[in-house]
Parts: C-alpha cells; sequence; structure tokens
C-alpha cells in the first residue's frame, strides 16, 4: 500500500518525483498512464495529419511513398498499442476503478505499477522503432513482408509490442482479483456500475487474448533470428498462419477497445439523463457475450486471404452473433433518454455522438460481414472508415468522455465547460467529415493503404482532409485546455454532476485511501436523493441506501 | 445539432448519388479511344489496332456508390444496396428517436425526470429477436453470392497470374505474357494466381472479385466478363513501397478480338527490334518502377546515358556498363551495388527470355 498522509488528497499525500515514480497508489500510476496516453495521442495524431494531407492530391504533395508507409504504420501502432488500448481500462480504468468500489487500491498495487513501467518500456520501443529505420509493415506486421529484407526496426516494435501485451495482461488479472475480492458489503454483482462490468469483461479478454499474441510475436523473432520456418514461406512457412494468429489477438483486441468505452456511455447517460439506466441487465450481460464472442470471429479479417469456404461460412455467422448485443445496448442506451432530465454537459455531448457514431460503425460492419459484399469491400477504404468508426468514434470518443466526466473527480478541477462543448461538437463534426466519404470512396474501389491514388477519388480525400483538420483542432484544443484547468481551473466539489455511482461520494480529489472513512453502498442509479444545492454542486439528502459499509 | 449534420449530410450524399448515377446511364459504353496515328506514334513497334486499345483510357463510371458492373459476379450489388437501404432505415431511426428525446427532455427550469420503468422484457425481447432474424437473412444472402463467386465454372478459360513487387504478368494460352488483363466477354475465366515475393491482392472493382495472392501457393478467381470496356486493376493487399503504384488495365474485349489482340501482340513482340523489345520490358516487368530513362533519379540509377559508362561500385571496384553488367545486374542484382542506391532489386532470373535481355541492354545502349 501506498505511503503518506492519509488525511489529504492524494496529490498532497507526499512530494518529489521519487515519490511518484514509486507510487503504488492507483491514482499516481493512472494519472501517469494517462499523459502517456496523451502524449502518444498527440504523437499518433500528428501522424494521422500528415498521412491525411498528402493524400490532399493525387501524386506526392508532401512525402514520398516510403515515407507514407511508415507515416501510416506509425499512426496505426501507436493508436492501437498506445492509445486506444490502455485508453480507457489503463488509465481511466486505473483512477476510477478502485473508488467505484469504494476500495483504497487495487488488490496488487505493486503489479499495477509493474505493468506500468512494461507499458513505457514497450512504447518507448516502439517510438525508438522510428528513430532506428523506421517501420512499414502496417500496424498489422503481415508476413512475409514483415520478415523480408532489413527488417531489425520490426523487430523492435514487435518487441514492444510483446511488453506492452504483458503490460495489458497484468492490469487485466489485477482489475478481476480487484472486482471478486475488493467489492464492499452490499454491492453484489448486479449493484455494480455498468462501468465495473465493462471492466470486468475487458480484463477477461485482456487475460485470455493477449497470450497469443505474445506467443505470435516470440515465433516471429525465432523465425527472424533462428530461421525456423513457421511463416516464411521460404523456409517452408505459411504466412497466412501469421494471419490467424494475429487477428485471434487483434480481434478481442478491438472488444479492449469498445466494451470499456460502453461501460462509460452506460455511467455517463444514466447520470445526465437523471434516469435509472434502462435494461442494466441486458446490458451487463451484453458486455459480458460481446467479450466471449470476440474470440470466435477472428476469421473475418480473412474472407479472401485464401481460407477455406468453409471457414468463412461460419466465421460469416459467427460474426453476426456479435451485432445482436450490439444492437440491444444501443436500444437500450436510447430507451434510457425517454422521460429524462437531460442536461448537455460536455460528457453528455460524447456520449451522444458515440450513440450515432457507433451506430454507423456497427451498420456498416454489416456489409463486411456479409461474405459476398466483403469480397468487394475488403482491404479498401469502406473498411478503414468502419473500424475508424468503431475504434476512434466509438472508443475514443467515449475515452474522451470518461475523461471529462471523472476529469473533476481525479484532478479536483472543473474543466471550461462552453469550449469544451465546442470542441466536442467539432470532433463529431470533424470526425464525420473525416470518414463519410471515405465509405464511398471505398464502396467505389479505391484501395487502401495507397500513397498515389487515381483522379476520381480526388475530391473524397480532400473533403477528409479538412475533416481531419477540423478534428485535429478539436483535440489538439482539448488537451491544452485541460493541462491549463490543472492551474487555472474551478475547484472541483465532491459530486459536480449529481451522479449516484460511488466515486462521487469520495473527495475530489480523493485522498491517498480514496474515502476517509469506509462509504455507504447505495442503490445503483437512483437520483431521487440527489439534489442540485449550487449549481454543479450535488449532495445526497435523506440517505436511504442499504445501510452497510465498505469494509477492508 | 450534431445529428442533424448527420442528416444533412446523408441527405447530400444521397442526393448526389443520384446525379452520378444520371451520368453513368447518359455515358453508355465506352468510346472508341485516342486516333490510332497518334498512338502509333509513341510505340511503333506494335501494330496500331493494339496500340490504340492499349492506350484506351480507364472506364471510372458507376453509380455514386458502386463502380459500373463488368461482370456476372457483381450481383452482391443487391446485397450493397439492401444493407445500405436497412442501414439507414435503423440509423435515421436512432438519430430520430436520440434528437427527439435530447430536444423533448432537455432539462429547463421545472422540468424534472418522469419515473417510467426500468426494464420491460418484452420490449427487449422484441428488439432482440429482429435484428437476429434480419441477421440470418443477411448470413443467407450473402453466403449464397459468395458460393456462386466461389464455384469453379465449366470450362473456363485460364490465365495465369503472377504478382510480385510491383509488378503483374497474365500469361494466356497462347504462351503471351502481358502486365494487363485481357479477356473475351461472356467468357468464363479462371485466374491461377501465385506471387513471387510478399502477399498481393487481384482486385478489378467492377468484376467485383478480390483474392490475395500468396507465395508458394495458387489461389484462384472466377468471374464472366459482361460488358466491354477498359477497367482499373488493383493490387488490394499492402506490398510495400509502390504498392500504390501496382495497378493495371483490365479489358474486355469482344469474343473474336480477343484470340487476335493476343496472337497478334505475341507475334509483333516476337518480331519486335531488340530496343524496342527493352523498351517494353522496361515497362512491363517493372524496371519503369525504380529506373528512369531521363537521367532523373529514382530508387534506381537512371538508364539514360549509361551506357559504356565507368560505375563505381560498393565494394570498391568499378565497371564498365555493358552487356554482360547488364545482364549480370538483371540475374543477380545484389552483385554489383552502386554506392548511393538502396539493395532492394529482386532477381529476374527465369523470369526473362534471352531475347528480352538482349534486348534491355539494346535498350540502355540506344539511350545514350
Amino acid at each position: 500500500m501506498s505511503t503518506g498522509n492519509p488525511n489529504v488528497s492524494y496529490f498532497e499525500a507526499s512530494h518529489g518525483i521519487k515519490n511518484w515514480l514509486y507510487t503504488l497508489d492507483h491514482k499516481r500510476i493512472g494519472l501517469m498512464y494517462l499523459f502517456g496516453i496523451l502524449t502518444a495521442l498527440m504523437i499518433g495524431g500528428a501522424f494521422a495529419l500528415l498521412v491525411r494531407i498528402e493524400l490532399m492530391a493525387p501524386g506526392e504533395t508532401i512525402v514520398g511513398p516510403e515515407t507514407y508507409n511508415r507515416l501510416f504504420t506509425l499512426h496505426g501502432a501507436v493508436m492501437v498499442f498506445l492509445v486506444i488500448i490502455p485508453g480507457v481500462p489503463a488509465a481511466l480504468g486505473n483512477m476510477i476503478l478502485p473508488i467505484q468500489l469504494g476500495a483504497p487500491d487495487v488488490a496488487f498495487p505493486r503489479l499495477n505499477l509493474f505493468s506500468f513501467y512494461l507499458w513505457c518500456t514497450g512504447a518507448a520501443c516502439l517510438l525508438l522503432s522510428i528513430v532506428f529505420g523506421a517501420i512499414d509493415t502496417g500496424w498489422t506486421f503481415y508476413t512475409p513482408y514483415s520478415l523480408g529484407g532489413d527488417h531489425t526496426p520490426v523487430m523492435l516494435a514487435i518487441g514492444g509490442a510483446f511488453l506492452l501485451g504483458f503490460s495489458s495482461i497484468f492490469t487485466g488479472l489485477n482489475f478481476l482479483v480487484t472486482i471478486h475480492k475488493f467489492r464492499p458489503q452490499g454491492m453484489g454483482w448486479f449493484q455494480m456500475p455498468l462501468n465495473l462490468w465493462a471492466l470486468y469483461a475487458t480484463a477477461l479478454m485482456q487475460v485470455l487474448a493477449t497470450p497469443v499474441l505474445g506467443i505470435t510475436l516470440l515465433l516471429l523473432f525465432m523465425e527472424h533470428f533462428l530461421h525456423i520456418g513457421i511463416f516464411d514461406p521460404t523456409l517452408g512457412g505459411d504466412p497466412v498462419l501469421f494471419q490467424h494468429f494475429f487477428w485471434f489477438y487483434s480481434h478481442p483486441a478491438v472488444y479492449i477497445m469498445i466494451v470499456p468505452a460502453m461501460g462509460v456511455i452506460s455511467d455517463v447517460l444514466t447520470t445526465f439523463s437523471r434516469k435509472p439506466i434502462f435494461g442494466y441487465r441486458f446490458i451487463a450481460y451484453s458486455s459480458v457475450s460481446l467479450a466471449l464472442l470476440s474470440f470466435l470471429v477472428w476469421g473475418h479479417h480473412m474472407f479472401v486471404s485464401g481460407q477455406s469456404k468453409l471457414a468463412n461460412m461460419v466465421f460469416s455467422a459467427l460474426t453476426f452473433t456479435v451485432g445482436i448485443p450490439a444492437a440491444i445496448k444501443v436500444f437500450n442506451w436510447t430507451a434510457t433518454l425517454y422521460k429524462g432530465d437531460i442536461r448537455l454537459k460536455t460528457p453528455m455531448i460524447y456520449a451522444l455522438s458515440f450513440l450515432i457514431l457507433f451506430t454507423i460503425g456497427g451498420l456498416t460492419g454489416l456489409f463486411l460481414a456479409i461474405l459476398s459484399t466483403d469480397v468487394h469491400l475488403h482491404d479498401t477504404y469502406f473498411v478503414v472508415a468502419h473500424f475508424h468508426y468503431v475504434m476512434m468514434g466509438s472508443g475514443l470518443v467515449a475515452f474522451l468522455c470518461g475523461l471529462h466526466y471523472w476529469w473533476p473527480k481525479f484532478t479536483g478541477r472543473m474543466y471550461p465547460e462552453r469550449i469544451a462543448q465546442v470542441c466536442a461538437v467539432g470532433v463529431f463534426i470533424g470526425f464525420n467529415l473525416t470518414f463519410l466519404p471515405q465509405f464511398v470512396m471505398g464502396s467505389r474501389g479505391m484501395p487502401r493503404r495507397y500513397w498515389d491514388y487515381d483522379p476520381e477519388f480526388a475530391i473524397f480525400h480532400q473533403i477528409s482532409t479538412i475533416g481531419a483538420i477540423i478534428l485535429g483542432i478539436s483535440m489538439f484544443t482539448q488537451v491544452i485546455y485541460l493541462m491549463a484547468s490543472f492551474k487555472i481551473g474551478k475547484k472541483a466539489p465532491k459530486n459536480p454532476w449529481g451522479a449516484s455511482t460511488l466515486e462521487w461520494d469520495a473527495p475530489s480529489p480523493p485522498t491517498l485511501y480514496n474515502f476517509p472513512e469506509p462509504p455507504e453502498v447505495h442503490e445503483i442509479y437512483e437520483y431521487d436523493d440527489i439534489v442540485e444545492e449550487s449549481p454543479d454542486n450535488w449532495v445526497r439528502v435523506n440517505r436511504k441506501g442499504t445501510g452497510t459499509k465498505a469494509e477492508h | 445539432m450534431k445529428t442533424i449534420c448527420t442528416s444533412i449530410a446523408i441527405c447530400v450524399l444521397l442526393a448526389l448519388g443520384s446525379v452520378a448515377h444520371a451520368q453513368d446511364s447518359a455515358a453508355g459504353a465506352p468510346a472508341a479511344g485516342a486516333p490510332a496515328d497518334a498512338a502509333a506514334a509513341k510505340a511503333p513497334a506494335l501494330p496500331a489496332w493494339i496500340q490504340e486499345i492499349n492506350d484506351r483510357p480507364w472506364d471510372t463510371g458507376g453509380t455514386f456508390w458502386l463502380p459500373t458492373k463488368a461482370s456476372l459476379q457483381a450481383d452482391s450489388d443487391f446485397m450493397f444496396y439492401a444493407v445500405l437501404a436497412l442501414s439507414l432505415f435503423f440509423l435515421t431511426g436512432i438519430t430520430a428517436f436520440v434528437v427527439y428525446f435530447t430536444i423533448k427532455y432537455r432539462h429547463r427550469p421545472g422540468h424534472k425526470a418522469e419515473p417510467s420503468s426500468h426494464h420491460n422484457d418484452a420490449l427487449e425481447i422484441t428488439w432482440s429477436v429482429i435484428p437476429t432474424i434480419i441477421c440470418v437473412f443477411l448470413f443467407i444472402g450473402g453466403w449464397d453470392g459468395y458460393v456462386s463467386m466461389q464455384t469453379r465454372p465449366a470450362e473456363p478459360l485460364l490465365i495465369k497470374v503472377t504478382a510480385k513487387k510491383w509488378v503483374w504478368d497474365f500469361e494466356y494460352p497462347n504462351g503471351w505474357h502481358s502486365p494487363n488483363l485481357h479477356v473475351p466477354i461472356d467468357q468464363p475465366i479462371e485466374l491461377q494466381m501465385t506471387s513471387l515475393d510478399v502477399l498481393h491482392a487481384f482486385y478489378v472493382p467492377p468484376f467485383r472479385v478480390k483474392q490475395d495472392i500468396v507465395p508458394r501457393r495458387y489461389t484462384y478467381i472466377y468471374f464472366t466478363p459482361s460488358r466491354l470496356g477498359t477497367y482499373r486493376l488493383y493490387c488490394a493487399e499492402y506490398c510495400g513501397m509502390n504498392h500504390s503504384l501496382m495497378k493495371e488495365k483490365a479489358f474486355v474485349h469482344e469474343a473474336a478480338t480477343w484470340q487476335r489482340f493476343i496472337d497478334e501482340a505475341k507475334a509483333a513482340e516476337q518480331n519486335m527490334d531488340p530496343k524496342d523489345l527493352g523498351k517494353m520490358v522496361w515497362e512491363k516487368k517493372g524496371c519503369i518502377a525504380c529506373h528512369t530513362i531521363d537521367g532523373g533519379a529514382k530508387v534506381g540509377p537512371t538508364w539514360k546515358g549509361s551506357w559504356g559508362q565507368q560505375v563505381k561500385l560498393t565494394d570498391g571496384t568499378t565497371a564498365t556498363v555493358d552487356a554482360a553488367y547488364v545482364r549480370t545486374s538483371i540475374m543477380e542484382p545484389q552483385k554489383q551495388l552502386q554506392p548511393g542506391y538502396p539493395p532492394s532489386m529482386p532477381t529476374y532470373a527465369g523470369q526473362l527470355s534471352e531475347a528480352e535481355i538482349n534486348g534491355v541492354a539494346a535498350f540502355i545502349e540506344s539511350l545514350k
């Protein structure tokens, strides 16, 4: 357990850089993750903008094909491995999960710090590979291309991904144990906030899927250094086998991005509608069923890879089953708004954006699950647009949503509401402007990962680039005002949103062990007893919770 | 606000769609192309009518959403439009509900959340079952179309495809090789494909077929061209630096013209002057991707003015660019590297005939 004065906020409990670097406090670790992730987000975003600017016109605009290939590879690798996968679970999850449980910390604080340093090392390897010779394989590292020529930097990047994978496994393990063992009395499984259900489902996937990534990357290492023919056709290996291994991990990884996002959205929608979530159990079960189904659909990335017709049939059918829990969630969220008292604070604007963007991402997934249309659309911009709607439009938007929602809690400061609302709308407009045209050029036959393109696609690329610039400005502004609010933001009250979950009963920012005294567990998502005393300051009156205290 | 923007964007997209569609139906079949004599002036080596076809521009028509249909396999279009309609229906519905609820139940003085049920089993089961039923139909529709694409037709015309960074090679039944695909209309086609290096993928959007090409393995594509024209042919699987330049033309010919075309093109190449043949190799076999003939620098050294020159090699020796040097460069490119250029050239051993190797040397000699 971390050391320091337990009666003041975790910022003031102890001082000095050493007390941060060696901290075992989940909030400090979470905050350090957050800084790492926001830095990676800026870097990945800069790569994205360079890619989009290069595509303003056919032929060479600002960079040649080699540089372009490196840019999109790094954009993908940084965004997937350093931003979206750790975004909600490692940063927000670390900060919030124990407090939502009314617990003083995660179950294994030392393991938590270890996974943070693994993450840093992995991130450093990945970024070093830029300096060492710039990888250009795409973030998927498909063989045999990733084995050819002088690709030592690829091995460095892969080593980075390997360490990042272990960081993810340890975080998942930590969260599983914490949720099993640290729930306070009075909080059964079905009294947990849906955010915890989502983090639980995510942790299951992290623990079960990520080892496969480790195995795959180890095999690549062995092939590269020992010349064992596993994936390399010239040594008798099978390059398509690599795709199976890769997607067996990377498909669940997509759900590692989206399932925690769904948890954040569930909590935020009910808070700002001031109404219980509609269909709590359906949403909770659908998080877990998405986690389980995520292991059974990897082959839908490979419909034209040369895998058998039978395999394609099975994977297509299984893929449709994923659509059902996803659809249920969207309907339940929409129904939560019904008869509510809706306040369009920034987190709510993001949550409503999420509803629309996730719907588009989900529906366009149908085109790709259908075998005959996927043959035409595979590896075109249609796929690019689809997965950006899911990974960015849903995953990253939910991360921003949660970041604003919990910002007052873990920094003790309010962000500037008006600017934030404008940026949230900017993200929505910029995002759609960037990616809606990509659906059209994709279905018209524009292949992805193209440095040069044919003139008939120019207009779509130009709209897309303009959208990306709007998106980039909105994102950059957010980082600026969030950082500024650390110093100049208004002091946050305990409960600025009138939310009902336990973290809002802790001080803002929380004390070293989160709660000065064990909190009382209340009925989940009940708003009748929470009233707005003064603007943005809500208090509980007439507590009618189950009356039990959290004990540890 | 945001949702309104989405709806506007969608309306605009749909409106543009109908306009583009109208233009397509007006355009009709492709025109005859550039005048034959102008084309012939560029490359005197080929018969004029063959050159005229080779120079035809790409046919880029289509609807707003999909390119022109040019094969029987394009029946997946029905599924595409069906899901598009379904998606627009659900997206509009959900957006409408979200916007309506947000406006109707927005916070304002005096407004409070009204009690409503936390769940409703009948409703929730309904909205679980309906998507399930829809998904079953979508799966069946997609599977059906896919099976017809994947079933080998009776008596197909076999064309062998070899892909490598960043060149296509199509081998026709008469032994002729071309970087372009030439197929007769209404004839079922079988492509037998393999790669010499990394993964590639064959993709002709108007045919609606795509298949990865895997080294040391054969993969197959079946389709039946149904519309005359010149279409874009892409590599759709990322294959390195010039992935986006690995694109050629797919020609659909009249059944009778097709045979004459491949026969005469083959004969013309056999009787060609060596330096014309060399120029054709430069264009067709991918030399063009790295070597210029105008003195400009690319991935590899330019051919312009290199003949007879003394060049420094990375091992410290010097060599004279002559027929022997050119031959070694083609067969064992890593053996004599010039400083300042990456060692990225693959060997062409076994891929060029003796006449073609001599042709390349003759072509470089002509660029003095």
